[in-house]
């Protein structure tokens, strides 16, 4: 039964993504990338991948849709021209499917347990879990201390593209050019009872399952990354329901920067704790006097920074494109 | 159910495929990014699908339960970091367009060429 319901999930994300390619209005293109982000995080869900699936749903349902959104509204959203060149790419797209699926007839059944991936490392974390760390959640103890160094990596990609974007969007747009078409609407949806409303009641509940998936991360599916992608949806939500401009009351732009960098410094020193007590860096073992009591403390900790960074950068990329039509 | 065993993987072959014909033939910039995410999904299922287990659970351990087959968790644990690092660079991508609109007026492809041919 599952395996028909993964199938039939499966087919619809393909339809999605057929119609996303397809239609020439990009409203619709982005709204239907955001039905496409559920259905794929159903889909990891059924795969066993509890945190990939509550990432998915936040950042491609949330967050994603928001950022095209606040694009597409300094952008326009009608695709004008058709696609270039459509035979050539029709065949060089064709082939390299036919080749890819030929390959796949090699793979490995789904769900194998003998299959080369399941025989290599992936057991070695399972068993050795328990034993290092002592916390249930053997996905966040993989991302926090076995491969530590990966996820610091991931944090400071992140951090790098929200600077990135800073940069692109932090110059003054040319003189003139959003006068015509954009008022200033700085008052969000403040006019619409209902939507205000509804907004009011979920945005602390919203805040509250953030914490809670932040601070329950190594006992169930959670952690820094989702974390931040769930409190930066409260706030962006709070910022359209009321107005950019209270968001940044609340939160103002040096805050979030900082908290950009802070989270990544803090991340960086728990690293360097390890090396300055004669360990190696990313060591959580040395944090306290009990290896698994440290490995945990560790782990909380660079959560905690993942989480803030996230957040800081998710928040300053909207702000930036949100200010961008108001200059 | 076994004809379905390599089903996981010829829809990954035909959204990566989705995606890619995007990239190439379409000539709007959002339009190549969100083909561009739509390659990205692929590439996550992919990944997500290796990992599975047959009878297997959540990598995530419960008190008194033993035998208990779990699917792998190293998988999942690189691509929920690839999900947040792919938002991130899409972001990136889409100020790149906003400030390419702000200078040529357009983000059709076509048309930014031919200005820049002037």
């Amino acid at each position: 039964m599952t395996v028909l319901f993964g199938v039939f999930l499966l087919t619809l994300l393909v339809i999605t993504a057929i119609a996303i390619v397809r239609t020439r209005n990009l409203f619709v293109a982005v709204m239907l990338s955001g039905i496409f982000s559920l259905l794929i995080a159903a889909i990891f869900f059924l795969l066993d991948a509890a945190d990939v699936a509550l990432t998915e749903a936040a950042i491609g349902a949330g967050i994603s849709t928001v950022l095209f959104l606040s694009a597409l509204a300094l952008i326009g959203e009608h695709e004008q021209t058709p696609s270039a060149n459509r035979l050539v790419a029709l065949l060089v797209v064709v082939t390299t499917m036919v080749a890819i699926l030929y390959a796949t007839l090699d793979k490995p059944r789904l769900g194998d347990p003998s299959a080369p991936v399941q025989r290599h490392v992936g057991p070695w974390y399972l068993e050795k879990t328990p034993e290092y760390m002592d916390i249930p959640n053997s996905v966040t103890a993989v991302l926090g201390s076995f491969r530590g160094y990966d996820t610091l990596g991931e944090v400071f990609v992140v951090l790098t593209a929200g600077i990135g974007v800073l940069f692109l969007l932090g110059k003054a747009a040319p003189p003139g050019y959003y006068k015509k078409t954009h008022a200033a609407d700085a008052g969000g949806l403040r006019h619409y009872q209902i939507p205000r409303m509804v907004g009011r009641l979920l945005i602390p509940f919203i805040l509250l399952f953030g914490f809670y998936v932040q601070f329950h991360g190594e006992y169930g599916p959670g952690g820094g990354f989702q974390a931040g992608a769930i409190i930066a949806a409260a706030i962006i939500l709070y910022a359209l329901l009321e107005g950019e401009q209270r968001a940044l009351t609340a939160l103002p732009r040096g805050f979030l920067l900082g908290l950009i960098a802070a989270g990544a410094l803090l991340y960086g020193l728990v690293g360097l704790i390890g090396l300055v007590s004669g360990g190696n860096f990313l060591d959580y073992s040395l944090l306290s006097d009990d290896p698994v009591k440290g490995q945990q403390l560790g782990i909380i900790l660079i959560e905690a920074g993942v989480g803030i960074t996230v957040t800081g950068v998710l928040l300053s990329i909207f702000h930036a494109f949100a200010a961008r039509g108001k200059s | 159910m076994e004809l379905f065993g390599l089903y996981h993987y010829w829809v990954f072959a035909v959204l990566l495929m989705i995606g890619f014909y995007a990239v190439v033939a379409k000539l709007n910039l959002i339009k190549k990014l969100l083909g561009l995410s739509l390659f990205q999904a692929a590439v996550f299922l992919l990944y997500i699908t290796m990992g599975k287990v047959e009878g297997g659970t959540a990598p995530i351990f419960q008190a008194g339960v033993v035998d208990q087959l779990y699917s792998n968790p190293l998988p999942q644990v690189l691509i929920l970091t690839a999900i947040v690092v792919g938002i991130s660079t899409t972001a990136l991508g889409l100020g790149i367009v906003i400030r390419i609109k702000e200078e040529y007026g357009t983000i059709e492809e076509q048309k930014i060429q031919e200005i820049d041919q002037l």
